[in-house]
């Protein structure tokens, strides 16, 4: 079975270790934060200007002055820190963000990622994408494996306008866990009960399948 | 203590004028300077561009300078929730910039800051970088990027008092900080204005010198553009 976006979610969590500062994209990535384990240590930043995000407010004390990069209201861990734009990206140009989980329309074999535009559509603008990507040295994606018309999103080549290159490291989609390596996608792990060849079907960009490929653990 | 105050939202827009350049802080609809925005609606300048991360929504923040077709480009990171600008923009009314959110916030602290301009890795590789200079650092590639020119910022914040001195509150701050100084006249409003002395200078986020006009606003309406709530 394909995973749905909440699995994908609680695969990447697996990937959150003791200690990290993370950046969590909108969409999946967002879900991330309800799956990390809690015997670990992990603070969240908002690139609008927040670290230690808790989760949203209960009703009735919610704070316009407390709002995430999606515009939600939310809340401040014990411990959390606020500050201006400037110095939240300084810290992700700094590289002193751990991790950075994002979404993707499509990602490329060496590791170029498109997420913000399609040429002829409304432009909403890449918001702090640009920024995460080009300086995040961990950078997840967590996507479908395919678009709503059935095609492959892994490609060799992405042909949206990137948002930036060489920077994706390992790639969570609904059927299967990759990395990139040399330029390809090394396939690590399957969603449970999905074949290789299956997988193999829906991805365009070169795949390196070695050995067995196990099921993810979920 | 030098004095910062004004009387009002119309003494502090004064020398506003077409065709001129502002910062406005915020990020979504938190942090706007509401009363500034308000003001320079009435004041029905024409032909102005806005540097601002965001674009406000139909009828509230920017989108109400959208509205009277007041804005002639927008410089950004990101636009969405705003069906007048999107019009605007396809129709070519409108002048767009897109540009990354770090380097937005970056531009406007080199303008404060006397940086005329520095290298981001942010956007290498894509079309933002196209007919940029470029330049390799530790194996890397980077963006010359440029500090702005603006003639206004108009910032908001939580508390100031009269030397200029504010202090922001919560995810407010945002890119307010960052514009207070970096425009040729910098505008403060804040909820509460206080004397000079009553504020800890310790709590302090930007000094005095940065700002050129300070004063309380009317009111705040504060919109929720995205209310999430969990059930106690």
């Amino acid at each position: 079975m394909a995973l749905n976006k909440e699995q994908i979610a609680q695969r990447i969590a697996q990937e959150v270790q003791d200690g990290y500062y993370v950046n969590l994209g909108i969409g999946i990535p967002t879900l991330v934060a309800n799956f990390v384990r809690e015997d670990i240590e992990v603070e969240f930043q908002s690139e609008n200007g927040i670290l230690g995000m808790g989760p949203f407010p209960f009703e009735g004390e919610e704070d316009p002055d407390m709002i995430n990069a999606g515009k939600q209201t939310i809340t401040a861990l014990k411990g959390a820190s606020l500050f201006d734009s400037a110095t939240s990206f300084g810290m992700i140009r700094g590289q002193h963000v751990d991790l950075t989980i994002l979404g993707a329309m499509e990602v490329s074999q060496n590791g170029d990622i498109a997420n913000w535009k399609i040429p002829g559509k409304m432009v909403k603008g890449m918001g702090g994408a640009m920024d995460l990507v080009a300086s995040a040295e961990n950078i997840i994606v967590a996507m479908m494996h395919t678009n709503r018309a059935g095609e492959s999103k892994l490609l060799k080549k992405c042909s949206l306008p990137l948002t930036g290159v060489n920077c994706v490291k390992k790639i969570v989609t609904n059927l299967a866990v990759l990395e990139v390596v040399d330029g390809k996608f090394k396939l690590l792990e399957r969603a449970p009960g999905v074949s290789v060849s299956e997988i193999e079907a829906v991805t365009e960009g070169d795949l390196i399948i070695e050995g067995d490929i196990p099921e993810m653990k979920l | 203590m030098i004095n910062k105050t004004v009387a009002d939202v119309s003494e502090a827009c004064k020398g506003v004028s077409d065709n001129m350049t502002f910062m406005l802080g915020g990020f979504g609809l938190s942090g706007i300077p509401e009363n500034a925005i308000a003001k320079l609606v009435e004041l029905n300048v024409k032909g102005v561009t806005c540097i601002s991360n965001n674009a406000g929504v139909d009828d509230f923040g920017l989108g109400l300078l959208l509205q009277k077709h007041q804005i002639k480009k927008m410089i950004s990171s990101y636009v969405g929730e705003n069906a007048e600008f999107e019009r605007q923009m396809l129709s070519g009314e409108l002048e767009v910039d897109l540009i990354p959110q770090g380097t937005l916030a970056q531009r406007c602290q080199a303008a404060k800051t006397g940086i005329p301009a520095f290298y981001t890795p942010a956007g290498y590789g894509t079309e933002v970088g196209e007919g940029k200079e470029t330049k390799e650092f530790n194996g890397k590639m980077h963006l010359l990027e440029h500090a702005f020119k603006a003639d206004f910022a108009f910032v908001k914040a939580w508390k100031g008092d009269t030397a200029g001195n504010l202090i922001f509150k919560g995810t407010a701050r945002n890119f307010n900080p960052n514009m207070a100084g970096a425009a040729k006249v910098t505008v403060a409003e804040v909820e509460e204005l206080v004397e000079a002395g009553e504020l800890d200078p310790n709590h302090i986020h930007v000094p005095g010198i940065f700002v050129q006009r300070i004063f309380q606003g009317e009111k705040y309406e504060k919109r929720i553009e995205q209310l999430t709530v969990r059930k106690k």
